[in-house]
Parts: C-alpha cells; sequence; structure tokens
C-alpha cells in the first residue's frame, strides 16, 4: 500500500537532491571542522557554503547565522539567551498558541521567577495586537512570537508586529520552524532579531536547524563548549546535516517562487472538496492568512484520533493536532485559545501538504474521508 | 592520525543511515504508520546503545553531541538541585569546563584539581575535595590530547560512598577501550557517534535510573521531557550501530592499534631528537599518543605536515582555531610552555596503515630539523 503522507507540519521527507549533497560528507569530507588540516578545512569550506545558502534565503549576512541541533533548541537558544544577557529583565512576552517548545519553557521560567504575558488570539487565531501593545513594559527582556503555527496555519503580521516592538528597542524572536519554505522570509523587510529554523520542516535531515541573530542582539550561547559558531553554538558542527539544510534553503527559494502556487491549490481543493461533501464541517480559522500548505477542519460527533486511525488503516497519514502532543487526550491548547467548542476541537483533522504532494493523492482523501466521517458520527449519534 | 577529532563512517552504519532515512521519515511523536515505524526505529536504537555501555533502554537519552551531552548532565544535574558544590579536574574538554565555569557565575561552587605529571587525577584529591554539599563530580574517563585514562573505578566508588553525582564525559573513551556502567557504576555518561565511526550531529547521555536531571532543552517532552526536540532518528540508528560495532571490534582493533601506535611512537622517539611523550604510557587509550618536539612550535609542523598529506593535530580540534599551548598539558601536566607549544596529537584508527607511519617517518626528521633550524635563525 503506498502510503499518503498529508502529515508534513509534523514532519517532511529528506529531498533527495539534500540527501545526495550530505553523502560526501558522510564518506569522504569527514573531517573536523575545527582542524587545522585539510580535512578539517574541507568540512568548515562546506559549513560557509551551507551557511552563505542559508543567508541568501533569509536574506541576512552570514555571520547572523547560527546552526543548531533543531527547532527546539533554536527557540530555547534565543529565549534564554537573550534573557541572560538581561539578566535584571524579568518580563516575556509571548501568545498562546506558541509551540510547545515556546511555551514550556516560559511555563518553566515562570517558576524561575519571571513573568510571562500570554497574549491572546481572536477566533481566527489572529494575535491581539493592542494587548500586545499594551503589554511592553521596561522590563520586557522578549517577545517570542510564532510566524505560521503549526496546527492550523495561521500567519501571525510580523511585519506589524515588528513596528510595534521595533520602537521599544526590545529584542523580538520569531518562531518560524512552519514559515521557512512556506512563505518568503526577508529579514531586510521584516526586522526581527532572531528567528528559529528547522530543518526536517522542509526536506531537510532531522537534528539540525539554525538560529538567525540580528547583529547587534546581545545573546548568551547556550551550549558552550569548544566555541563552535563563533561561540554562539559549541559541539562538533553536523557537517552533513548542515550541507543538507543549505540545500533544502536552495530547493526552497525555487520552491517559493514555481511550486508553492500548486499547494496552495490543492490544498484549497481538498479543503473545500471536504467542507462541501462533509455536512456541518468546518475550518479552523479563516481562509486567509494562513501557510498555504495547512488545512485544519473540524467534524460533528467525531473523535478526531478515531479518524485518524481509520485513515491509516487506509495509507492515509493526517494528524489530530501538533504531532509534539498528540500522545494527550487534552485538546490542543491552539484550539482551545481559538474558542473552537470542546467537542469540535476533539473532532479537528489537520492535513499538511509539501511540495511532493500529488493531485490524486487529493482526490483519493477526497473519496476515502467522507464515508469514515459519516460512519463515525452516526456510530456516536447511536452510542 | 587524527581520530580523537572525528572518524569517517563505517561503511556499515552509512547502509543504516541509507535504509532509515528512506525507510524512517516519520516523526516519532506521529500516531501513523510512519510515525510509529520511525519510534520503533528510535528505541531499537536506544536498545542497542544502552546494551553497548551495560544500560537499561529507559537510561538513554539521545542528544545533539558529546558537547550537548555534557552541558545537559552538569546544568541539568546543579539545575536540579538549586545550589551546591562541584568536583573536577583542569584537564577537562572545553565543555565540561566551561560549564562548570558557567554555574560558577551562577553561585555554584566549583573545586578544579589538578593532575599529577602522569595525566591522573588522585582519587584522594577527590575524597579529600568533597563537602557536604558536593553535588557531582566530573571527571573524563580518558583525555582527548594524551589518552590518559583516568581511574575512574576509583572515583565511581568514592562517589558511590558520599552519595555524591558521578558524571564522566566518556566521548574518547568509547569504542577505545571498554566502557561498562555495571562494571564501572557511573551515574551520568556522555559519549559521541562521530568518535567512533558514526555521524556527527548524534550523542547520548546515559543517566542512571533515578538520577534526577533538570532538562535543559524545554519543548514537546521527547526523551522523557529530558531533551526536548524532534529525534534525530536516523543519527541515532546510525549511532546505535556504531555502538553495536564499537563494542563487537574492541578487542580486536585494540591490540592491532596498539601495536601500530607504539610502532609510530618508539619511531618518532627514535628518530627525532629531542622528543618526549606527555603523560604516563602505561595507562592510555590504545590509539594516542602526545609528542613534544622541543623547540618547535606544533603549529607550523602541524602545516607542514599537512603539506605532505598528514591530517595531525597540535591538540584537540576544538581549541585548534588558537594559537595558544594546551591548557591540559601546561596547567594540567607541568609540561614548560616550550614543552607544550610543541606538543602533536597523533591518534590513529580503524583505517591507519604501517605504511602510513613509514611514508610520516620519512618526512618527519627534515621537516623538524628545518623548523628548529629556521626558528634558530629568526
Amino acid at each position: 500500500m503506498k502510503s499518503i503522507y498529508l502529515d508534513n507540519n509534523a514532519t517532511t521527507r529528506v529531498a533527495p537532491e539534500v540527501f545526495e549533497a550530505m553523502l560526501p560528507y558522510l564518506t569522504e569530507y569527514y573531517g573536523n571542522p575545527s582542524s587545522l588540516h585539510r580535512a578539517g578545512s574541507r568540512a568548515a569550506g562546506a559549513i560557509k557554503e551551507a551557511r552563505e545558502k542559508a543567508a541568501a534565503f533569509l536574506h541576512c549576512r552570514e555571520q547572523e547565522v547560527t546552526f543548531t541541533g533543531g527547532g527546539t533548541e533554536s527557540n530555547n537558544a534565543a529565549i534564554r539567551g537573550v534573557l541572560e544577557a538581561e539578566p535584571d529583565k524579568r518580563h516575556i512576552i509571548t501568545s498562546t498558541t506558541e509551540h510547545p517548545s515556546v511555551l514550556e519553557l516560559c511555563k518553566h521560567l515562570e517558576k524561575k521567577r519571571y513573568r510571562v504575558t500570554y497574549i491572546d488570539v481572536d477566533e481566527a487565531g489572529q494575535l491581539n495586537l493592542e494587548k500586545l501593545a499594551e503589554s511592553l513594559t521596561e522590563d520586557t527582556a522578549i517577545v517570542s512570537l510564532m510566524w505560521g503555527n503549526n496546527e492550523t496555519g495561521v500567519v501571525f503580521p510580523i511585519d506589524d508586529i515588528v513596528q510595534i516592538v521595533k520602537p521599544h528597542g526590545i529584542p523580538l524572536h520569531v518562531d518560524a520552524v512552519q514559515a521557512a519554505g512556506k512563505i518568503p522570509i526577508d529579514t531586510r523587510m521584516t526586522e526581527v532579531d532572531l528567528l528559529a529554523v528547522s530543518g526536517h520542516k522542509l526536506h531537510a535531515p532531522k537534528g539540525v536547524g539554525l538560529l538567525y541573530v540580528r547583529r547587534g542582539t546581545r545573546l548568551r550561547p547556550f551550549i558552550i563548549g569548544g566555541g563552535q559558531e563563533k561561540g554562539r553554538r559549541s559541539g562538533t558542527e553536523n557537517v552533513a546535516g548542515v550541507v543538507g539544510l543549505g540545500k533544502a534553503f536552495e530547493l526552497a527559494e525555487s520552491y517559493l517562487t514555481s511550486g508553492v502556487e500548486t499547494t496552495r491549490r490543492l490544498r484549497n481543493r481538498l479543503e473545500s472538496g471536504i467542507l462541501s461533501k462533509i455536512p456541518n464541517a468546518s475550518r479552523n480559522g479563516v481562509p486567509e492568512l494562513r501557510l498555504p500548505n495547512t488545512s485544519s477542519l473540524n467534524f460533528e460527533n467525531v473523535e478526531g484520533e478515531a479518524v485518524l486511525l481509520l485513515l491509516d488503516e487506509i495509507g492515509i497519514c493526517a494528524s489530530s493536532g501538533s504531532a509534539c502532543t498528540t500522545g494527550a487526550v487534552e485538546p490542543s491548547h491552539v484550539l482551545k485559545a481559538m474558542r473552537v467548542p470542546p467537542e469540535r476541537a476533539h473532532g479537528s483533522i489537520r492535513f499538511s501538504l509539501s511540495r511532493y504532494t500529488m493531485l490524486d493523492e487529493v482526490e483519493c482523501v477526497l473519496k476515502e474521508l467522507p464515508p469514515i466521517i459519516i460512519r463515525l458520527s452516526r456510530l456516536s449519534a447511536t452510542g | 592520525m587524527d581520530y580523537n577529532a572525528t572518524t569517517p563512517i563505517r561503511a556499515e552504519v552509512l547502509d543504516v543511515v541509507n535504509r532509515v532515512l528512506h525507510r524512517c521519515f516519520g516523526n516519532p511523536s506521529s500516531v501513523h504508520l510512519p510515525g510509529r515505524e520511525s519510534k520503533a526505529c528510535l528505541e531499537d536504537a536506544r536498545r542497542k546503545v544502552a546494551g553497548s555501555i551495560g544500560a537499561e533502554a529507559s537510561e538513554i537519552c539521545f542528544t545533539s553531541g558529546g558537547s550537548e551531552s555534557n552541558n545537559l548532565a552538569i546544568k541539568g544535574a546543579a539545575a536540579a538541585r538549586q545550589s551546591g558544590h562541584i568536583i573536577t579536574t583542569c584537564i577537562e574538554h572545553s565543555a565540561v569546563r566551561r560549564s562548570c565555569r558557567y554555574l560558577e557565575s551562577q553561585g555554584f561552587a566549583v573545586t578544579c584539581l589538578p593532575v599529577d605529571m602522569g595525566g591522573y587525577v588522585e582519587p584522594g584529591a577527590i575524597a579529600a575535595a568533597i563537602r557536604p554539599d558536593t553535588l557531582l563530580i566530573t571527571v573524563m574517563w580518558a583525555n582527548n590530547e594524551t589518552g590518559q585514562i583516568q581511574p575512574v573505578e576509583d572515583i565511581a566508588q568514592i562517589a558511590r560512598r558520599s552519595k555524591v553525582l558521578f558524571h564522566t564525559d566518556a566521548v574518547q573513551a568509547f569504542g577505545k577501550i571498554a566502557v561498562d556502567v555495571k562494571r564501572v557504576p557511573v551515574d551520568l555518561l556522555s559519549i559521541s557517534g562521530h568518535k567512533f565511526y558514526g555521524p556527527k550531529g548524534v550523542g547520548a547521555l546515559y543517566i542512571r535510573r533515578g538520577v534526577e536531571l533538570s532538562p535543559q532543552i524545554h519543548g514537546g517532552g521527547q526523551e522523557t521531557n529530558l531533551r526536548s526536540g524532534t529525534e534525530n532518528v536516523v543519527g541515532a540508528a546510525a549511532m546505535a550501530e556504531a555502538c553495536r560495532l564499537a563494542v563487537k571490534d574492541l578487542e580486536g582493533d585494540s591490540v592491532w592499534i596498539a601495536k601500530l601506535r607504539d610502532l609510530l611512537e618508539r619511531r618518532i622517539l627514535e628518530e627525532v631528537p629531542d622528543t618526549k611523550i606527555s603523560g604516563d604510557p602505561s595507562r592510555r587509550v590504545p590509539n594516542t599518543t602526545n609528542i613534544s618536539f622541543r623547540g618547535v612550535d606544533a603549529g607550523r609542523l602541524l602545516l607542514k605536515l599537512d603539506e605532505r598529506g598528514f591530517a595531525i593535530s597540535g591538540a584537540s580540534a576544538c581549541a585548534s582555531g588558537k594559537n595558544e599551548p594546551s591548557t591540559v598539558l601546561m596547567e594540567g601536566m607541568g609540561l614548560t610552555q616550550e614543552e607544550a607549544m610543541g606538543a602533536m596529537r597523533f591518534s590513529l584508527g580503524r583505517y591507519s596503515q604501517e605504511a602510513h607511519i613509514t611514508k610520516l617517518l620519512k618526512v618527519l626528521p627534515n621537516i623538524v630539523r628545518d623548523l628548529r633550524l629556521s626558528s634558530a635563525r629568526s
């Protein structure tokens, strides 16, 4: 059975071109980039090249790119690094719909005598910008907000947020793990101070990511030791992973100019097809201001988990919430924040497409999903 | 001859990378089939890594490498206890040294013990340094620059008797000598994939059951909430295979590699005048020798050898960007600055050959002589 993978916000397949680019650094050029001999400088050169590609993708300077072990590490490194650089400031601003790598860290910091303001969102998932403006204080050390939401695909207006935060001179960190490779990111136009990217969400391998740090941003290092990455992130560089990430940025660049509209059309087709075929199905959030690949839908009288299991049996992979918390039975904190009624939140499914999603896969879901939903809702109506 | 800096990936490990990358691409937290396959693959890797050091699978936490493991062990142990005292040595890897220094800046007390001329920390000195508020002892199993094996068994006994946690950085020991947490009852132990023919970007921290650590990376709660972030499944599987192979081949490899190392060492001492081994040759990992070339700048020697196609390190790769003499050798083992400046680390491995040594010795005496002449002239 060929599987139809519509869970690309959880993780993506490594692009064949990415693996091909990595391979020489797994075999022939295995040196330690810190070594002074040629084997070392070859590896260091590969890292430099990947850094150039990352900088080109983000429209920033090479020195502003720090490679890390992934998106979660990048988010942790950004927030903790800024807090440690400004130990006297004890206030953090974030939102109620952030990824756990930001929310859980903030909860931890609340126990460490930090004050956290969680800005609410409206029913469309959009941030309360007035509340954000009101919440900025002298004591605020950092504002951390996500660009694209992993569960709903809702995109925050980062440009507007920059306009609000920047005049106060407070560092703005943006979790762009879901946005990178799906919408354009230009740090010249959008003057964020820090920005996190994860490789495996854009067809690079797991275990590598980056943190963009605008020049002049005060940041204490997170993992310390040999002083790699100009002292920002110690540990022998994951050379092959970094090379893969560089290649993934190159591919993402061309996808954003020539492929993403196809993805958007397929997503729209999937979504409108489901909404028209299944009674009382509705969308979480509004159709605009979303990532082009994500569709979060809710259904009446069904358990999302049950739908997922039946879809899985026929090889269709989707998600009920974020993968990181699917073990939990709690309804999604994101949908709760959007005031989706609990029974609807429990009946929510997320489809997330990629550049590899095909029309016939979308058609197959449109054929298979409605009978599953109808069957399950009958069961729950009679039970 | 720089296997302590990093190692090439073994063919069997590359096969695993290839297979897992294509078959287990899902997110291990996802409930669908690709997710479950990935999860199974990750847990299989965990069992293999655990098996290779005599641990239980539940005692293995995957990380992004040795430095992160060391950071997690030390900062995590400290954060779980809020305040207290840490004992370490002055020959630790920078990831340990700087983690301890960081904790010092956060109000923890740190005792940094010296080593003797042979490069050993004296277990008695550790016992004497323990205070009522000591929370952690961190001493490396084997030193990256000299290969000295530290008396971790004795230290583990002392730590156990005093009910103090013992962390050991086994990054340079695992794969070179037997590392078994049943035989040596440490509480925390770091390993790094790329030091034993696995990939870069993956490592593990062994955490003895019942030992409490505070997570350093918060988020989705992966790795039993100790280390959040989507797991590097391919890296973990590849490292697990490297672990399995390391244990399988340890006995055989360590014998012939030691012979080769001894040959290299003997020939350098015989054929290049004014050379000296750093540390006690009797208790070293089998692949490493650290030799001082008196009156020679190791940095220049390294470049000359590199021109001839020999990859050798002046000190540890992590610090070698800076042209400073090794703190391990000077502060730690009492070498003079001149001796430390001329120290070269030769570290051999699976793909080393006697022919490499023959070739090296054809050029080394002349290069050293020329460098000495030119520095005498200037």
